[in-house]
């Protein structure tokens, strides 16, 4: 009996340890727009090195699945150790607080502090992670194409209706198929809509109705979709709120002027190389200002892992200064880090492109809005950047009015928002 | 079983080949015998059969049944966690705001009106893609069946898209129809005028039809043409002799003999029809806006996609969906066997 009950127990303890993460062992789910991923890899294995006790394994997979599954895989208690999220406040309530864990908590507040809002449950002080990079949304013109066509780039205060124009002269008379592209995402046309004086945020801190500000943009961008300024591919070729970009089409010389961010500096420079010659412009002005839309991805610790001094460990080496400067000068990112934004950086490119294009959205960061830089830590923001893609696409496919779009975002805000109290 | 173990140990004399491959055999329906003798001792010969269905019954159990009842669950809470435990329970809610209408041929008059986009969607492609799979792949296998040269050939070039994994099957369709894609690239070359398919509501609703054909039709090809082969020739012949003319052969031999393969075909499409999902999401993602958007990726969309997920809401979209295949199962079965009863009257 004895013998029995001690092979039962055996059995036991050998079932429980081969489902447990082994002691020793971080996983981090990363997902690439440009050459992180490799960088990333190189940095790790040195901290391997380093560090022969813990074990970094680097799950690799597409933007989509950090977006679609890891919320999923979050709920239920699940996951990796570490993510590389955009979506940082909307999930807020699964990072792990890495106050007690870190070696030095002070050198986190004081180089990351600005944008450690953005990923805290509201309300705390915790650190849950830093932000592998700063973006801003912004526009980048095709700029062979604009002197062959002998159309001057628009300048620095130019509004977008100065680009509507000049990017459909050249798109006519270069005969390329889009004269102007922006990506199919909330948090791209928030920018414009700010620009045009939108306000999202209500006096209680909840999402207000859809204001003007947000109907004059988004009812000159559907008029822009159907007179042919505006790339309607990039908005009507999904349903509901899936995430497209219209960077391909850009580098593949079919777009005259495209709106995106920062995040697609490495990512010409790799793909356009000397194909032709393209410039960042920052954002164009709408009658309210000239902002940009700021956020950027962030590597956030999550509070299911089973080795959270392990995982401390990881997230101490990434982000240390050395790392942090290293990471952005190879990766061509602007870095969140104070201290290696004050003592700068030396972007490892020959690309003149791309270092300029950089220079341009370091620039453009000082004009933002202050509802632009409030937004990324607003946990509504992901609503409303949900209703507005599906809807404004539907009212760009011709489905419903621009007013039944509207009001359908409105009540699909409000179902959200009744939702979530339950 | 008493018998295996008894041969088993009786000794033989002047093995063949065959006699010695069967040892191994025989030594295992030994080694079960005893066991199986305590099975049926104990719960009856009646017991035996629940015993051996039981692994079968747990499994269906497991994975169909269970999942089934925690999606009604599911279905009767709302909020946006994940676990019941977090959920609050809402009881018919989530249904009622899918049925929140004021004309169900509108969708823009209802409260949900994606889902039922998706619902006049997916009734729109069931019946296209239901009749015309049937017909395409009726007209294959009867063209397959013929004494064609290279017959093997053809029969498994219709077969190979079956292959395919749908993720696969959508990309290359998207390859070939999107703006810069394959056939726009024939067509510029030929003097044609290029044409933007996937972003035409009408063309993307054609080619998620066609796309489906393509994938799937060799699968039910293969099922008529087995029909097709079991239809015994001397019936072919004896019409041959009367000199029956080849449509009146087709239409009173032929059909009503393929009939019971026609059946288990047309359901197989139907129920694969209203669950399209995989190739259509690769291919046109729902787009253009949601005139390609079908009830499974509606579910999809809601319930794991969407930036605020609502799994109450999928879960009761998704019981609404498997009553549907219910129906449609049940219409098969009861035409299956009144098709039977015929078969045995005559």
């Amino acid at each position: 009996m004895t013998r029995t009950k001690t092979m039962l127990a055996a059995f036991a303890v050998g079932l429980l340890t081969s489902t447990a993460a082994l002691a020793g062992d971080v996983r981090i789910m990363w997902y690439s727009d440009g050459v992180e991923g490799e960088v990333l890899k190189d940095l790790v294995d040195r901290f391997m090195k380093d560090n022969p006790d813990i074990k970094v394994t680097i799950d690799n997979v597409s933007y989509s699945v950090v977006r679609e599954q890891l919320p999923v895989q979050l709920e239920a208690g699940d996951g990796p150790d570490i993510a590389r999220v955009t979506n940082l406040k909307a999930l807020s309530k699964h990072w792990l607080d890495l106050r007690p864990l870190v070696a030095d908590a002070a050198y986190w507040d004081k180089n990351f502090g600005d944008q450690a809002d953005w990923m805290r449950p509201d309300g705390t002080n915790q650190i849950s992670g830093f932000m592998t990079q700063i973006t801003l949304t912004g526009g980048f013109a095709n700029k062979t194409l604009f002197d062959q066509a002998g159309v001057a780039i628009p300048g620095k205060d130019a509004t977008w209706d100065d680009w509507a124009k000049a990017a459909k002269q050249v798109a006519e008379s270069q005969q390329v198929p889009f004269p102007m592209a922006l990506d199919r995402s909330g948090h791209r046309i928030t920018a414009p809509d700010l620009a045009f004086g939108a306000n999202y945020i209500g006096a209680d801190g909840k999402p207000a109705p859809l204001d003007d500000g947000s109907k004059a943009f988004i009812s000159k961008f559907i008029g822009w979709i159907e007179d042919g300024t505006m790339s309607k591919d990039v908005w009507v070729s999904a349903a509901g709120s899936t995430y497209r970009a219209g960077a391909d089409d850009f580098i593949n010389g079919q777009v005259a002027f495209y709106y995106s961010g920062s995040w697609q500096v490495p990512n010409f420079s790799t793909k356009i190389g000397s194909n032709f010659d393209w410039v960042a412009t920052g954002s164009p002005c709408g009658s309210a200002n000239c902002t940009g839309m700021p956020g950027g991805a962030g590597l956030v610790a999550i509070k299911y892992t089973k080795n959270p001094k392990d995982v401390a460990k990881v997230m101490d080496y990434l982000a240390s200064e050395a790392v942090v400067k290293e990471f952005s000068e190879r990766t061509l990112f602007l870095p969140a880090h104070k201290g290696v934004i004050e003592k700068g950086l030396d972007f490892k490119t020959d690309d003149a492109q791309a270092k300029a294009a950089l220079g341009i959205f370091v620039t453009a960061s000082t004009g933002l809005s202050d509802l632009a830089r409030k937004l990324p830590g607003w946990a509504w923001s992901d609503t409303i950047y949900g209703a507005l893609v599906t809807r404004v696409s539907q009212a760009a496919a011709g489905e419903m009015t621009l007013d039944e779009a509207y009001t359908r975002i409105d009540a699909d805000i409000a179902a959200k928002v009744k939702d979530s109290a339950l | 079983m008493a018998d295996v173990s008894r041969q088993t140990s009786q000794s033989q004399s002047g093995q063949s080949l065959g006699d010695i491959a069967m040892v191994p055999v025989r030594l295992a329906m030994g080694v079960i015998d005893a066991p199986l003798r305590w099975v049926q001792k104990t719960f009856g010969l009646g017991g035996m059969a629940a015993f051996f269905l039981l692994p079968n019954m747990l499994i269906f159990g497991i994975f169909v049944l269970l999942p089934f009842f925690i999606n009604f669950a599911y279905s009767m809470t709302g909020g946006t966690a994940l676990f019941l435990s977090d959920r609050s329970f809402v009881g018919a809610d989530q249904y009622t705001r899918l049925f929140d209408c004021s004309n169900y041929l509108n969708p823009n008059t209802c409260a949900e009106d994606t889902f039922w986009t998706a619902v006049s969607n997916t009734g729109w492609f069931v019946i296209l893609q239901v009749t015309l799979m049937i017909g395409v792949s009726l007209v294959t296998a009867l063209i397959l069946n013929r004494d064609l040269r290279a017959r093997s050939f053809w029969r498994a070039v219709f077969f190979f898209p079956v292959l395919l994994s749908p993720v696969v099957v959508g990309l290359i369709w998207k390859w070939i129809l999107q703006r810069q894609g394959l056939l726009n690239f024939g067509l510029f070359g030929f003097g044609f005028e290029p044409h933007v398919w996937l972003n035409d509501r009408n063309w993307a609703f054609a080619a998620t039809i066609g796309v489906s054909i393509w994938a799937h039709m060799g699968f039910y090809t293969l099922i008529i043409l087995a029909g097709l082969q079991a239809i015994p020739r001397d019936l072919y012949e004896a019409a041959e002799m009367d000199g029956t003319r080849a449509m009146r052969v087709f239409t009173r031999i032929t059909l009503p003999l393929l009939m019971p393969n026609l059946l288990v075909v047309i359901v197989l499409v139907l129920i694969r029809a209203v669950q399209i999902f995989d190739e259509v999401y690769v291919l046109t993602g729902g787009g253009p806006g949601t005139s390609t958007l079908f009830v499974t990726q509606y579910i999809y969309e809601t319930g794991f996609a969407a930036q605020l997920r609502n799994p109450g809401l999928a879960a009761a979209a998704s019981i609404l969906m498997g009553l549907v295949l219910v129906v449609l199962t049940l219409m098969q079965l009861g035409l299956s066997r009144s098709s039977e009863k015929k078969g045995a009257r005559k």
